[in-house]
């Protein structure tokens, strides 16, 4: 049964606990990194931060602050363009989970040619792939597969403290997700759930993509 | 917490004010989400747009400081809509209690002022009596000179005009919380205040906090499901540290340090047990004898009997009127009046206000102990940037502590859980829990003392100690033990069993408790209840989340506090599809209610319901304060304003003080620092830092320090987002990067523009290149009551800066 997960921004309060617990399970070590003026940090996804939160800070038409928070990760796509670029080069070096859905990055990725890891990471629509130099690895979100395969949630989801994040089968996570946005209308009348049929990370949103991140929908 | 984090969930309206709660407890949004998904409207007051704003119904910026003029213009709505909850306030707070003539308020000043001293005699302060000494009330609210009334006189001032030309709030965002949060004063309703350190850290901190209980006694919030006044408490066990006596004002279980004055036990039972003259009134500090008795018992053991006065007289006595607290032992250094001691569990010279003092006092110190995961600012204090080590004399001992899961024990929740946990790896190295460090330490002195003779022995050699710290033993210890045989409701306890609740405590000797309100974690019958891990409640218990067989809370697993105010005269819940307690069949269900007693409209046996207080009445009117019985607003020790609109007082007349060649202050609205500063910590790092910056991961995520500030003042100032800037206030100066944001917005204050800017202080030297104190910047002015320094609001200035040396 394919799996998914539910974002649910507007319980999300940036507290970072998903961004550190995806690296401490995933043994990712630190970067050093610079305040340059942003929360924001580090800036970007890099081969040590399968999971950033990006922040976001906009006047609404009022003129009140809006801080929107964008825990942004690999979408795990339904039909993942990744996966199919990578084994037109090189069989085998992405694979798409069948149980799970999972979109993984395998051993074979360090035979890839320099042409193939750009024609990949250009080809994503949500800009998730990282190249690491060292490891000759493409890396991004695993959907903590070896987690779920031992029935346990995901790492992030696992420490939510808000319950911004929802994991489970496909069917389920659709449903907690209409429920949510359904209930959510009255006080958010522009959100929304974010590439539904595309993708098994499924955001919600309190308003136009754009607010959140460049790359936080495809549609 | 006079509630507990689950409790929140049961809320229609909460105000998040002096707390960045999503920030530093991220745990409670958790139940403050479930509030807003029943409906709640959630409201953040407080300077800058934070992530807790971002989760909030709405933000409402303030000015740093003027809490009291917000809070008092709510205490005024109330009155003048009429949203009080008039069966509560008069059955239940002195409202109704009738002043004596000797009480006075005039321009900010309160009767019995002595403004060389900045003190007041509190005796005016006072209640008219009858002949038998109760107060006398009025229950029809009509006498002028009830407490209602003088109340209503005094925030008449407060009117929405004086409160936004003080605050910077418009009188829209005003009405707007006013009446969301006032709509709570109905039976059927709740609001929760939820605050931090952002209300205790100002020099009328206290009285912050006195606002809000008068607010949530007036809309009768106290006592009932999703109400309260919740201090949110932090992981170092906060709340455990504070029952068990951290500070030198009280001993465990809040009982007043023994003074001077004080010699004998009699002398000082006589003068911390209250009487009161109200017949249906608990009084439950009348039992203080029997709390202080088993306290001495648990310290001394067999030694203390009924002829030695328990050992009282080993007790080391305050000077009346001197200032013990943290603040006053740095300024005692740095006059050479401390020759060494003991920092463990804080790192002072990066967290202190007026940083650049307290490194300097340090100096002073012929020896120090500091028991530290990682060196930190304070144990590496000798060798900080621009000191020359070789003139530093202080010997340091940095001893290795264990971190949290290399030890075993209990921390006490903000709930007033108490939790145990288990070690989970051994200390690495040589490292030692605190306990393992003290009780060999006190050994090693007993032991020096067995051989070399002293001069005052018997405190040491005769204390009841241990051979080796075990947590379980003390935990013990805490509940407390018989010390001969006694029989209980028929059955027999043995000297040394457990006891079993604190109403067994006796004043005879024949009981100890280190401490009473725990007694009741540990018994006999139920072993160690810390360790409950049990989730089975009644169908009632589960409609508001009480949990009363998971873990176990003080006092007596009580989960709400004063919840005898949840009730009417006849033990109705005010609120029946939240009840908290309930009268039914001639007992209580529900929680466990506060006493045992019947609803008050048993006029014989039924108990008012603030047990704590002498008269059993919450208090609109305090007179226990050193700064008045009523809140009123006080600029900051340093304002950007000359003047405000309540009187002509513009600073506390009570606030503290050190006069040191380093305490220096601003001049009122200082054209040299016209900036207002406030200083906060966040998610990522743990107060000063001196944990978290050893956290690579951490550090990645917040590496180094910054200064949030407007896009307005940054155009003023030719600041771009990500420059380099210099932060000077009277007392130092500090480097930061700034971040430039439409989170922070400038306020107009009695009509002039007034900027504010927020820094982190969780970067210290040790950490290279992160950048230094943010305290340096901050004032050594103090709350009268408690002596916290105000490190929410100060006066600076900022510019560019041509290079960074602290930031790298």
């Amino acid at each position: 049964m394919p799996k998914a997960f539910l974002i649910d921004t507007t319980r999300c309060t940036a507290c970072r606990g998903c961004q550190l617990a995806c690296k401490e399970w995933h043994n990712l070590p630190a970067n050093v990194t610079k305040q340059r003026g942003s929360h924001q940090n580090p800036p970007d996804l890099n081969p040590y931060n399968l999971k950033i939160v990006r922040f976001h800070e906009h006047l609404d038409e009022k003129g009140n602050v809006v801080w929107n928070f964008f825990p942004d990760q690999c979408r795990h796509c339904q039909t993942p363009i990744c996966v199919d670029l990578a084994n037109l080069a090189v069989p085998g070096s992405m694979i798409q989970d069948k149980a799970t859905g999972a979109v993984l990055v395998t051993e074979k990725c360090t035979q890839l040619a320099p042409a193939d890891i750009k024609a990949i990471i250009e080809a994503c629509p949500y800009n998730i792939p990282r190249y690491n130099e060292k490891t000759k690895m493409l890396t991004k979100c695993d959907m903590c597969i070896d987690r779920v395969s031992a029935g346990l949630q995901p790492m992030c989801v696992k420490t939510c403290p808000t319950g911004a994040m929802f994991f489970g089968e496909r069917a389920e996570v659709l449903a907690e997700g209409e429920k949510r946005l359904a209930r959510l209308k009255e006080r958010y009348p522009k959100a929304r759930l974010v590439d539904t049929e595309d993708v098994s990370v499924i955001y919600l949103l309190a308003e136009e993509p754009k607010y959140y991140h460049e790359f936080a929908s495809f549609g | 917490m006079t509630n507990h984090w689950i409790d929140i969930k049961n809320s229609d309206a909460i105000l998040i004010m002096g707390s960045n709660a999503a920030e530093h407890h991220p745990v409670s949004f958790k139940w403050i989400m479930r509030a807003k998904d029943a409906g709640a409207t959630v409201m953040h007051v407080d300077p800058k747009f934070s992530r807790t704003s971002a989760r909030c119904d709405f933000h409402v910026p303030i000015r740093s400081g003027t809490d009291i003029a917000f809070l008092g213009g709510m205490i005024n709505y109330i009155i003048e809509s009429g949203s009080w909850f008039k069966d509560y306030v008069v059955n239940y707070t002195n409202a109704t209690y009738v002043l004596a003539d000797s009480y006075d308020f005039k321009d900010g000043l309160f009767s019995g002022y002595d403004a060389k001293k900045r003190t007041y005699d509190r005796s005016s302060w006072a209640f008219k009596r009858d002949e038998q000494g109760a107060p006398v009330r009025d229950f029809t609210l009509k006498d002028e000179r009830c407490v209602y009334n003088v109340m209503a006189r005094h925030y008449s001032r407060y009117t929405l005009e004086n409160v936004s030309k003080i605050t910077g709030v418009s009188e829209e965002n005003l009405m707007k919380v006013y009446k969301i949060f006032c709509a709570t004063g109905k039976p059927d309703k709740a609001g929760t205040i939820l605050y931090a350190i952002g209300w205790t850290q100002h020099t009328v901190g206290v009285q912050n906090i006195r606002a809000s209980a008068i607010i949530q006694l007036l809309l009768g919030n106290i006592g009932v499901a999703g109400g309260g006044i919740n201090a949110l408490r932090g992981e170092p066990n906060v709340q455990g540290s504070t029952d068990h006596a951290l500070l030198y004002h009280n001993l465990p279980g809040y009982h007043n340090a023994p003074l001077a004055q004080w010699q004998t036990l009699e002398e000082y039972n006589k003068a911390n047990t209250p009487v009161t003259y109200i017949a249906n009134s608990a009084n439950w500090w009348g039992n203080r004898p029997k709390y202080v008795t088993s306290l001495l018992k648990g310290w001394f053991g067999d030694a203390a009997t009924a002829e030695n006065d328990f050992c009282y007289g080993w007790l080391p006595k305050c000077e009346d009127g001197e200032d013990y607290s943290y603040m006053y032992a740095m300024d005692r250094m740095l006059n050479d009046k401390m020759r060494g001691g003991f920092i463990f569990g804080v790192n002072p010279m990066n967290s202190f206000p007026n940083t650049n003092k307290m490194r300097a006092a340090l100096d002073h110190l012929d020896w120090l102990v500091v028991a530290e995961i990682h060196n930190s600012e304070t144990s590496d204090n000798w060798r900080r940037p621009g000191a020359d080590p070789s003139t530093k004399k202080t010997e340091v001992f940095l001893l290795p502590s264990a971190h949290r899961v290399e030890k075993e024990g209990t921390i006490s929740n903000s709930g007033r859980w108490l939790q145990w946990f288990d070690k989970a790896v051994e200390p690495a190295g040589e490292a030692r829990c605190f306990g393992d460090i003290y009780v060999p330490l006190i050994n090693t002195i007993r032991e020096l003392y067995r051989k070399e003779g002293g001069v005052f022995p018997d405190p040491l050699l005769k204390l009841n100690w241990a051979e080796k710290f075990d947590a379980s033993d003390w935990a013990k210890r805490i509940n407390g033990f018989f010390w001969k045989d006694t029989v209980v409701n028929g059955k027999t306890y043995k000297r040394g069993q457990l006891v079993p609740a604190f109403g067994n405590l006796q004043a005879d000797g024949s009981t100890s408790s280190l401490n009473w309100l725990y007694t009741g974690s540990w018994t006999e019958e139920e072993g160690n209840k810390s360790k409950r891990r049990d989730p089975s409640q009644t169908e009632m218990q589960a409609k508001i989340g009480i949990y009363p067989n998971w873990s176990w809370c003080w006092p007596i697993n009580r989960r709400i506090l004063y919840n005898r105010a949840s009730v009417d005269l006849q033990g109705k819940p005010w609120n029946p599809d939240k009840a908290v307690i309930e009268w039914k069949d001639g007992a209580w269900v529900g929680d466990v209610p506060d006493g045992p007693w019947p609803p008050m409209a048993d006029e014989k046996n039924g108990r008012l319901p603030f047990i704590m207080n002498t008269d059993g009445a919450g208090q609109l009117f305090g007179p226990g304060r050193l700064d008045g019985p009523f809140p009123e607003h006080y600029e900051p020790a340093e304002s950007p304003v000359a003047s405000h609109p309540f009187s002509s007082q513009l600073t506390s007349p009570c606030f503290k003080f050190h006069k040191s060649e380093f305490d220096k202050f601003a001049a009122p609205a200082d054209p040299r620092y016209p900036i207002v500063l406030t200083t906060y910590s966040m998610t990522e790092h743990w107060c000063g830092g001196g944990e978290t910056r050893n956290v690579p991961n951490l550090l990645e995520a917040e590496p180094q320090l910054y200064v949030e500030m407007s896009q307005e003042l940054a155009r003023e100032k030719g600041i771009k987002n990500g420059d380099g800037v210099i932060i000077e206030s009277a007392r130092g100066q500090v480097e930061a990067i700034a971040m430039v944001t439409i989170r922070l917005r400038p306020f107009t204050i009695m009509g002039k523009t007034v900027h504010l800017i927020g820094m982190p202080f969780a970067y210290g030297w040790t950490t290279s290149g992160c950048g230094d104190s943010t305290s340096r910047l901050t004032v050594t002015a103090y709350d009268p009551n408690t002596t916290i320094p105000e490190t929410k609001a100060c006066c600076v200035n900022i510019r560019k800066a041509d290079k960074l040396t602290e930031i790298a």
